[in-house]
């Protein structure tokens, strides 16, 4: 397990919980990501671009790597322009994208995300593209670079887990990048039935930012992927299904 | 019909008096205020017709506490549901509504809150709106401030840490025209992050200009959906032409705006219809608009200069919780603003259970912000209020009372791309 990393973009992680941060009291972050052992914190850019005093980056842990959002952008040349602000406001290089062009959902635009992803590439950007799971649209990702993709499991604040399941299990074993599950997971149990698909990381906000204790829910995420993880790279073992299988071999008969 | 807004005032010439007198009692007198003015433009929508469609129809006596509770048991509400929610039958519901309206408001908003203040740079006014203390028949001090003046006031908000503006005239084109207003927005741009607008409709090229110049939000209130209500209330001006103050928002979407505000004043007529036909706007713009972003406010009556008699009549804060719990309930995305109209308690109560954002530092006077921030008298003349507020408090304030509460206080969320 101590050699198992998550690289994106060339950068290793050995936590595969991103943490969102948007929803939350800015001092409970610093509990939250030691609680989850985060080494990945995504931030909106519309949120940091502020002359506020108690600015979020001021409430980033040392040594945790910032993954700056697009959120609020409605077109592909939006979300280039609050990349290229996140990297002046001090953020580095990784940049979400998410693209909206929808108030009530906020389901992203895959087509817009496809167009920003390549040019953010281009640029030197490491681009984790937020996205509704569709696997041409995720080729697409792939041929304009992004570092990893980021399928959602279900509406955003929804809490309502793997809706998407089965796309997303595609994704998984059709796409050589990092399938990183974004939006949706409401509880650490889905989490964990993620992981154990073959997802390389869990994103979540809303399931703690919600939860009676948020450190405490941080720390449960925590573990359940990391046990999903572990099943993961076991191998799980097989489902029986049907009840027993037959016990005289249906291909006994071949010789040689 | 019963009134306790005519008042008239000594400064008034006897001819005023008589045309103020006529415009009251004689409804001949008064345009067809469904009627466009010249230079209003008309755009094709079917959005009037579908939200006036609903309330003209809505019978708030038929729902029973089993349609509330089972709109309450529904994962999404149905505008039948939300027509439950919001009748009579539901108000033993209330704690429900709040518990469900809270879990809705952290799944879209977390706890975040965010904040803003208004600031009124005129508040000359060619509508009598008998409620409204700009009213071109009472005898207020009118002010307009000039772009020095405007830029003072900015970088004394500016400097109390606020980061977002609206910004507010009475409704003169004459003494504030398009022209004016942009020019305002263009400073504010220097010194805030967001900049709303709260004026007179305008057409949809002028939207897109003020979008231009900086603005990127635009608040309308209809303020009555009854249209013969609306008759009665609005006896002079532009703001009189009922339907081109309905497509108000469209024209500032088609402008190029990034959001819209809406709401009715709560007590000037049937407050659930008026509720309800709110919301539908929303609703229905939502459907063919689904980039922008919508808020509703709620705001009640309040007493004017010279009129303290006007009160929010039978919407009493039970009534307004209700109101706004079903809001968040049939439309969890849309952000709800409650205004210093409402009293430091209401204010901390509700943001807890629906409203997202709430202004602090209010002034609805004209320039008299330094003299309100720092206490120290003026040597400048300062134009009077719109109406009266009851939150007074500072941003300051309102920062650390959010944030005792365990919400987390936000002052930008936002950028102008």
């Amino acid at each position: 397990m101590n050699n198992d990393k998550l690289i994106i973009g060339g950068h290793e992680f050995h936590s595969r919980f991103i943490l969102g941060s948007g929803k939350y009291s800015l001092n409970l972050i610093e509990a939250a990501v030691k609680d989850a052992g985060a080494e990945i914190i995504t931030l909106a850019v519309r949120r940091a671009n502020t002359k506020e005093q108690e600015s979020i980056l001021d409430f980033i842990p040392k040594g945790v790597t910032l993954l700056p959002n697009t959120s609020g952008a409605r077109t592909a040349a939006e979300a280039v322009r609050i990349a290229r602000l996140a990297r002046e406001l001090g953020c580095g290089n990784f940049v979400k994208i998410e693209i909206m062009r929808d108030s009530k959902y906020l389901l992203p635009d895959n087509q817009e995300t496809i167009k920003a992803t390549e040019t953010l590439a281009n640029e030197g950007f490491v681009v984790m593209p937020y996205m509704y799971p569709d696997l041409n649209a995720a080729r697409d990702l792939v041929s304009a670079g992004a570092a990893a993709v980021m399928p959602l499991a279900a509406p955003i604040g929804s809490n309502k887990g793997l809706a998407t399941r089965d796309f997303i299990q595609i994704l998984i074993d059709e796409i050589d990048l990092p399938i990183i599950v974004d939006a949706g997971i409401g509880r650490p149990s889905q989490a964990c039935e993620a992981m154990e698909m073959g997802a390389a990381a869990i994103m979540a906000n809303t399931a703690l930012a919600t939860a009676g204790n948020l450190p405490m829910m941080a720390s449960a995420f925590r573990q359940a992927i990391e046990a999903g993880r572990k099943a993961y790279l076991s191998g799980l073992g097989r489902v029986l299904t049907r009840g027993a299988s037959a016990s005289d071999p249906l291909t006994g008969f071949l010789r040689d | 019909m019963e009134n306790q807004f005519f008042v008239d005032s000594e400064y008034l010439s006897p001819e005023a008096l008589v045309k103020k007198h006529r415009l009251e009692n004689d409804p001949s007198s008064r345009k067809n205020h469904m009627e466009y003015l010249p230079g209003m433009e008309r755009i094709e929508s079917d959005v009037c017709a579908n939200v006036m469609g609903h309330m003209n129809a809505y019978d708030s006596s038929r729902y029973t506490a089993r349609d509330v509770k089972a709109a309450l048991e529904h994962e999404v509400c149905t505008i039948e549901d939300f027509k439950a929610l919001l009748s009579p039958a539901a108000e033993p519901f209330l704690e429900q509504m709040a518990q469900r309206a809270r879990l809705e408001t952290s799944r879209h908003f977390g706890n975040t809150v965010y904040l803003f203040t208004p600031l009124y740079i005129a508040n000359y006014c060619e509508n009598y709106c008998v409620y409204c203390g700009f009213n071109c028949y009472n005898h207020i001090h009118r002010m307009k401030l000039n772009m020095e003046q405007i830029e003072h006031e900015m970088k004394v908000i500016s400097d109390s840490g606020m980061e977002e503006i609206l910004i507010l005239t009475g409704e003169s084109r004459g003494q504030s025209d398009v022209n004016y207003i942009g020019e305002a927005c263009k400073l504010a741009r220097k010194y805030f992050r967001m900049v709303g607008l709260e004026i007179y409709p305008v057409n949809t090229d002028e939207y897109r200009y003020l979008h231009e110049c900086g603005a990127d939000y635009v608040t309308v209130f209809q303020e009555t959906y009854d249209t013969d209500k609306y008759e009665q209330l609005h006896l002079l001006g532009h703001k009189r032409v009922w339907p081109y103050r309905f497509d108000a928002q469209e024209r500032a979407l088609r402008g190029g705006m990034r959001g819209v505000a809406f709401s009715a004043l709560l007590g000037l007529s049937d407050f659930r219809k008026d509720a309800l036909a709110s919301a539908l706007h929303v609703y229905f713009l939502q459907r063919k608009y689904p980039h922008a972003e919508m808020s509703l406010s709620c705001p009640r009556l309040r007493p004017i200069i010279n009129n303290d008699k006007i009160n929010p009549l039978d919407v009493h804060e039970k009534q307004l919780c209700q109101i706004l719990c079903a809001y968040r309930i049939f439309l969890p995305f849309v952000g709800i603003t409650v205004s210093s109209r409402e009293s430091a308690e209401f204010r901390n109560g509700i943001v807890k259970i629906a409203a997202t954002k709430v202004s602090a530092g209010v002034s609805t006077g004209i320039g008299d912000h330094e003299s309100k921030y720092s206490g120290k008298a003026s040597d400048e003349a300062a134009g009077d209020e719109q109406f009266e507020i009851d939150d007074n408090r500072s941003l300051d304030k309102m920062y650390q009372d959010i944030a005792g509460e365990g919400l987390q206080p936000v002052l930008n969320d936002y950028l102008y791309v």
